[in-house]
């Protein structure tokens, strides 16, 4: 088997706060492959944003990678030093942001941030540097590249912007691009664009792609294999196509129960009763206990992760898994 | 740009004309202009000769037509003590007090702007505590008073610098000033400072509070992500961004700064329009206090105006002509 991109071992990524510590990524694995696209499912707090700072080595303070391996292409990120990480952030690793309004400067022209992006990995000159930002500009589909250099964030709509940070991402074209729900802030026609320029791109560099994101459905129609994160933990994860038939999990379950298209016509919507557990008050053993329908006295211990075939997940009670 | 330049050329304008009513009729409304303006041991023929030549026997809007047009062409009357127009005795002033009004606005911002920086990246840190402890000092001790330290410790008890006066002048390019020459330095040194204390308190706050709330902007990690180094993420990314709400504040005290250097000027005997207000007040030279006025209002419109322009060349959303 080729050695994957990156290989995540037992990853906990910790908040120490004045209440308590908040165990934002709690031993976490995964891997990445050569050309894969991955889905990184969960609702809001699970800890989806944290696992993609923690790769790059950009958890703000007082938060920290407390233990677990990252390689990258092999080579270990955790413990490396700032120095020698910057020279893997945007150049081989690189990552998209949620909220396209708030990740590009707004006093800084777009040519400014991507010439610096460029000479911040190359020695190159400032017009070739420019060159290859307009090459990128046009790349992901914005008219008259070379002009809108000199424009600035403000002068850009939503979806614009978020190509430019796209175009950003790819200047170097990474052996990984990070996507923290690129789209969620779009509506959704520039969404399904951005979704389908995202796919096409990756193939065409051979890029893997991690995809963040609170919605199914959007890694449904995007990703070979989808992760399912809640409370820190990935509960279930396997190929896309074989999840979404035959959830496992019972949060998956719940969260395809909350799709409206991947529910039949006439069936009512089911939410997931209750609310996600604070970070500080977790329920011991499996964190979904309290909103879970198949629960019983054993779920008060820690679940452990069960594997078959492609598929894994941690759960004393999956569904359809069992009977079958 | 230009639309925005007019725009703001008129709107100074306005702003003068409603200055020169408010002036006018504080003078010559409210307050009896005879009095005001004709000195107690002028004879009554010369009584009746500037009552003519200012038109007081004519309606008051007539007056005020010709109050306009004499300011207009700099005549703002003439001093009783100095028998001169008060504009000269004024223009003569002026430099002094421009001089020292700016060596301490630099000295606020060489220094602030690093020490803010400092403190804002390291919150809470030893550091921090010690010059936020500074800039409260520098915040709450009266002026007067930390001139008066000044002059006892530097001047009296270790001897370096001199006390009063503005020194000898040096001329550099046509321009005479105490910049240039060592002897006008060492007496700018002590009124500097002590006119630049509290603004540099300011600066330092500012530019902290600005550091804080920039720094964990989305646009900040998107730049780390970018693998940008520190370095310029703090002196190109953040500082620009807080130049914005510096240079707003700035352009605000520079304008009270001319009118504090009243204090710093009396205290050290700095020959600067201050003192001339000061004294002119003290020997009933009235069309020197009005004219004063005028030119303190003149500098006020003057500045804003340039850090409107300012603002607008710093921060891209401000341009507003250039879009549509
Ligand atoms: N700076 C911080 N200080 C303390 N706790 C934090 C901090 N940042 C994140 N957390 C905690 O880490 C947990 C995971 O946050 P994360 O941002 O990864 O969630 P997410 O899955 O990306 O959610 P969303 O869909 O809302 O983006 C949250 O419970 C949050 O409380
Ligand atoms: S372990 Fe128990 S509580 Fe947790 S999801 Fe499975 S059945 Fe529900
Ligand atoms: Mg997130």
């Amino acid at each position: 088997m080729t050695q994957p991109v990156l290989d995540v071992r037992n990853l906990s990524t910790h908040f120490p706060t004045r209440r308590g510590v908040i165990k934002a990524v709690d031993d976490v694995s995964f891997q990445v492959g050569q050309r894969e696209i991955v889905g990184l499912v969960g609702e809001s707090g699970s800890g989806k944003s944290i696992t993609g700072f923690s790769i790059l080595g950009l958890v703000d303070p007082p938060g920290r990678v407390v233990s677990g391996s990252i390689r990258f292409q092999g080579e270990e990120l955790t413990g490396l030093p700032q120095k020698a990480m910057r020279t893997i952030r945007g150049k081989r690793i690189a990552m998209i942001f949620q909220d396209p309004m708030m990740t590009l400067n707004p006093v800084l022209s777009v040519g400014t941030q991507m010439i610096e992006t460029v000479l911040a990995h190359d020695n190159v000159s400032r017009a070739e540097a420019r060159a290859r930002s307009r090459d990128a500009l046009g790349l992901v589909g914005i008219p008259s590249p070379d002009e809108r250099l000199d424009a600035y964030p403000h002068q850009f709509s939503g979806g614009m912007r978020q190509r430019v940070a796209i175009a950003i991402a790819l200047l170097h074209r990474p052996e990984l691009i990070i996507a923290d729900e690129p789209t969620t802030a779009l509506d959704v026609t520039i969404q399904s664009q951005i979704l389908f320029e995202i796919k096409r791109l990756a193939n065409e560099f051979s890029m893997a792609l991690i995809w963040i994101s609170h919605d199914l459905g959007v890694v449904a129609a995007l990703a070979d294999r989808v992760m399912v994160m809640y409370a820190g933990k990935i509960v279930e994860a396997g190929p896309v196509d074989d999840v979404l038939a035959r959830p496992a999990h019972p949060y998956t379950v719940g969260l395809m129960q909350a799709i409206p298209a991947a529910v039949p016509r006439g069936e009512p919507l089911k939410p997931i009763p209750g609310m996600a557990p604070s970070p500080l008050a977790r329920p011991s053993g499996c964190a979904f206990r309290d909103r879970c329908d198949r629960a019983t006295d054993i779920c008060a211990t820690p679940p452990a992760l069960d594997l078959s075939e492609a598929r894994e997940w941690r759960c004393f009670h999956p569904k359809e898994w069992r009977a079958a | 740009m230009s639309v925005f330049v007019i725009r703001r050329l008129m709107q100074s304008i306005a702003v003068l004309v409603v200055t020169a009513l408010i002036v006018f009729l504080g003078v010559y409304a409210i307050g009896d202009p005879i009095e005001m303006l004709i000195s107690h041991d002028a004879s009554p023929a010369e009584r009746a000769q500037v009552i003519l030549s200012l038109g007081l026997d004519r309606p008051l809007w007539q007056q005020f037509f010709t109050f306009c047009w004499n300011a207009l062409h700099g005549d703002l009357g003439r001093s009783f003590v100095f028998n001169k127009p008060t504009i000269t005795l004024i223009f003569e002033r002026l430099p002094a007090t421009l001089e020292l009004t700016l060596t301490g606005l630099v000295f606020a911002l060489a220094l602030g702007i690093p020490l803010g920086l400092i403190s804002g990246l390291k919150p809470n840190s030893v550091t921090d505590e010690a010059i936020m402890t500074g800039s409260i000092l520098g915040f709450s001790l009266p002026g007067f008073w930390q001139g008066m330290m000044l002059i006892m410790i530097f001047s009296v008890w270790l001897g370096w610098l001199p006390s009063t006066g503005r020194g000898e002048m040096g001329s550099f390019l046509g321009i005479h000033s105490s910049l240039f020459t060592l002897d006008g330095l060492k007496h700018l040194i002590l009124p500097a400072i002590n006119l630049s204390l509290f603004k540099l308190s300011l600066v330092i706050r500012l530019t902290r509070t600005g550091v804080r709330e920039t720094m964990p902007l989305d646009f900040v990690k998107f730049a780390r992500a970018k693998g940008i180094s520190e370095r310029r993420i703090v002196f190109v990314h953040v500082l620009k961004n807080i130049l914005i709400p510096l240079i707003t504040v700035i352009g605000m005290e520079l304008g009270s700064m001319l009118a504090f250097a009243v204090v710093t000027e009396t205290i050290f005997a700095w020959p600067g329009i201050g003192k001339l207000l000061i004294d002119s007040i003290m020997r009933l030279d009235r069309p020197v206090v009005v004219a004063y006025l005028l030119v303190i209002v003149s500098l006020f419109i003057l500045i804003n105006f340039a850090v409107d322009i300012l603002y607008s060349l710093i921060d891209p959303r401000v341009r507003l002509g250039d879009q549509s």
